[in-house]
C-alpha cells in the first residue's frame, strides 16, 4: 500500500520528452530537451536522451524510459556485434530497420517512438523515424515525443532545404526550446549532437531565463 | 511402484505460478493480503573521492511499521552496494541474486567488476520482469574508472547522476542535495550532507523514520559500513516510577493447600538393535 499516494510504483518511467532531428548536407543534427517525469515528479532534469549506437548513428529516445533504454542497448549490442563481423560501419538504415523490428514486432508491449539519425558511406547523413506502431520513414526533418506537438506549426513554417550546418543547429535549438517552454513534461536543457562523417560533436544549451511576465498597470476606482 | 531417481527441486529465483490464482481469487472477491513495503528514504552521492549511499530503517506494512531497524543497503560486492526501496522482498532477492552473479563473474575475469555490469545486470533483469518485481534501486560503488552512482526504476530504466534519491521520502531528500549538493566534497560534508537528507525524509515523510544508515566506498577500494550511524529516534527515558506499591490490593482471605508430589524413575530399555553407523 502506498503511504503518500506518489505514485513512483506504479507510474512508468517516461521520457515525456521533444526530440528532433534533421538531416543537411554531410551530416545530421540531432536535439532533444533532458527531462524525466514520473507522473507529476521530474526524476531526472539532466537525462540524455541522445544515445550512440555506433560511432555515427545516434538515437533520440521517446516514451518509457525502460522499453527505449533496452531496445536502444539491444541494437547497439547487434551493431557492434555486426561490425565486428562485417569489419565496416553499419549502415544507418541497417539500425533503423532493427529499431523497426523490435518496435513492430513488440508494438502492443512496448511504448517507443525512436528517431535514428547518423551518417555513412553510402548514403550521407539520414534521418529516420520509427513511431508507435513501428512504422519506418526517412525524412528530412521529423519531430518527436509530447512536446512536438506544439511546434508542428513553427517547423512547417521555418523548416527549409538545404539549410547549412549552423542553420541547422540554430533550427533545432529553437524548436526545441518552444516546445520545452510550451510542454510541461519537456524541459531543463537542449542537447545537440551534430554527426558527419569527422564523428561527433556534442553541445549543450541552456533556456533563457523566462521573461517576466508583462503586466499591464491596473486602473483601480478610488470611491470618494 | 514409480521410483524417482532424480526428482527435479525448486528452481532458482522468482515463481509467478500463483498469479493467475490470485488473478481468479481477487475476481471471485477474494481481498488478497498486500505485500511489505519499505516506504524509505534511499540516497547515494558522489563525493571528491568515492560514493556514499544513505538510508533509513523503517519498513512498513500499509499504515504499521513492520520494523523499525531494518537494513535497506545491501551488499552486491566488495567495491559496491545497493540501497533498496519498494518491495523489501523483491529488493532482498534482487540484490543478493545479483550479488552471486557478480561475484562469479569476478572470480572468471579476476578483475574488480564495473559498476556498469552491475547495472546492466540489474535493469535487464528488472525490465525482463516488466515492472512486477518492485525494486526501486540505488547503485553505488567505484571501479577503475571512478565513483559512480545510479539510479535504478522498477521497469528497468536507469540513470547515472552524480546524486539521487528515491522511495516515497526522496522528495524531501532531494531538496536537501538540490539545495547544497556541491562538486568535489569532502567526505566529512558528504556524510553530512547524506544524513541530513536522510533526517529530510525521516522527519517530513510518514513512510520513513527510525535511524540513518550510511555507507561510505572509496576510492582506494575501502568500504565502511555505518550501520545505525545516528538514531534519529532515540525513546526518551521514563523519569518516574509509576508501579503500584505493594499492599495496594488488600487482602481479603488466605488459603494455603499441600501437595503430595510422588516421581518414580523408569530407565528405557536399552536391549533394542544399535545404531547403524557404517
Amino acid at each position: 500500500m502506498e503511504m503518500s499516494g506518489n505514485d513512483w510504483m506504479t507510474a512508468k518511467h517516461s521520457t515525456g520528452t521533444t526530440i528532433m532531428a534533421v538531416e543537411f548536407d554531410g551530416g545530421v543534427v540531432i536535439g532533444a530537451d533532458s527531462r524525466t517525469s514520473t507522473g507529476s515528479y521530474i526524476a531526472s532534469r539532466l537525462t540524455d536522451k541522445l544515445y550512440q549506437v555506433t560511432d555515427k548513428i545516434y538515437c533520440c529516445r521517446s516514451g518509457s524510459a525502460a522499453d527505449t533504454q533496452a531496445i536502444a542497448d539491444i541494437v547497439r549490442y547487434s551493431m557492434n556485434y555486426h561490425e565486428n563481423q562485417t569489419g565496416c560501419e553499419p549502415l544507418v538504415a541497417e539500425a533503423a530497420s532493427e529499431f523497426r523490428n523490435y518496435c513492430y514486432n513488440y508494438r502492443s508491449s512496448l511504448m517507443a517512438g525512436i528517431i535514428v539519425a547518423g551518417w555513412d558511406k553510402e548514403n550521407g547523413g539520414q534521418v529516420y523515424s520509427v513511431p508507435l506502431g513501428g512504422m519506418l520513414i526517412r525524412q528530412n526533418c521529423t519531430i518527436g515525443g509530447s512536446g512536438s506537438a506544439y511546434v508542428y506549426g513553427f517547423v512547417k513554417e521555418f523548416y527549409r532545404e538545404r539549410m547549412a550546418k549552423d542553420e541547422c543547429v540554430e533550427f533545432v535549438k529553437k524548436t526545441v526550446l518552444h516546445a520545452m517552454y510550451h510542454d510541461g513534461s519537456s524541459g531543463g536543457v537542449v542537447r545537440i549532437a551534430v554527426i558527419t562523417k569527422d564523428g561527433v560533436e556534442r553541445n549543450v544549451y541552456f533556456a533563457p531565463p523566462e521573461p517576466l511576465p508583462n503586466v499591464s498597470p491596473v486602473v483601480r476606482m478610488v470611491s470618494a | 511402484m514409480k521410483i524417482d531417481i532424480a526428482t527435479e527441486g525448486p528452481s532458482n529465483g522468482f515463481n509467478f505460478d500463483n498469479c493467475a490464482r490470485n488473478a481468479m481469487l481477487q475476481k471471485n472477491g477474494f481481498v488478497c493480503p498486500t505485500a511489505v513495503k519499505t516506504g524509505t528514504t534511499i540516497v547515494g552521492i558522489v563525493f571528491n573521492d568515492g560514493v556514499i549511499l544513505g538510508a533509513d530503517t523503517r519498513a512498513t506494512e500499509g499504515p504499521i511499521v513492520a520494523s523499525k531497524n531494518c537494513e535497506k543497503i545491501h551488499y552486491l560486492a566488495k567495491n559496491m552496494y545497493c540501497c533498496g526501496a519498494g518491495t523489501a522482498a523483491d529488493t532482498e532477492m534482487t540484490t543478493s541474486m545479483i550479488s552471486s552473479q557478480l561475484e562469479l563473474h569476478r572470480l572468471n575475469t579476476g578483475r574488480v567488476v564495473p559498476v556498469e555490469t552491475a547495472n546492466t545486470l540489474l535493469k535487464q533483469m528488472l525490465f525482463r520482469y516488466q515492472g512486477y518485481i518492485g525494486a526501486a534501486l540505488i547503485l553505488g560503488g567505484v571501479d577503475s574508472t571512478g565513483p559512480h552512482v545510479y539510479t535504478i526504476h522498477p521497469h528497468g530504466s536507469t540513470q547515472i547522476s552524480p546524486y539521487t534519491t528515491m522511495g516515497s521520502g526522496s522528495l524531501a531528500a532531494m531538496s536537501v542535495f538540490e539545495a547544497r549538493w556541491k562538486e568535489g566534497m569532502s567526505e566529512e560534508d558528504g556524510k553530512k550532507l547524506v544524513r541530513d537528507a536522510i533526517a529530510a525524509g525521516i522527519f517530513n515523510d510518514l513512510g520513513s523514520g527510525s535511524n540513518v544508515d550510511l555507507c561510505v566506498i572509496r576510492k582506494n577500494y575501502t568500504t565502511e559500513y555505518l550501520r545505525g550511524y545516528e538514531y534519529a529516534n532515540l525513546k526518551g527515558v521514563r523519569e518516574l516510577s509509576y508501579d503500584f506499591p505493594k499492599g495496594t490490593t488488600a487482602v481479603l482471605k488466605t488459603n494455603v493447600k499441600r501437595f503430595e508430589i510422588t516421581e518414580t524413575i523408569r530407565p528405557i530399555d536399552s536391549g533394542s538393535v544399535p545404531m547403524e553407523t557404517a
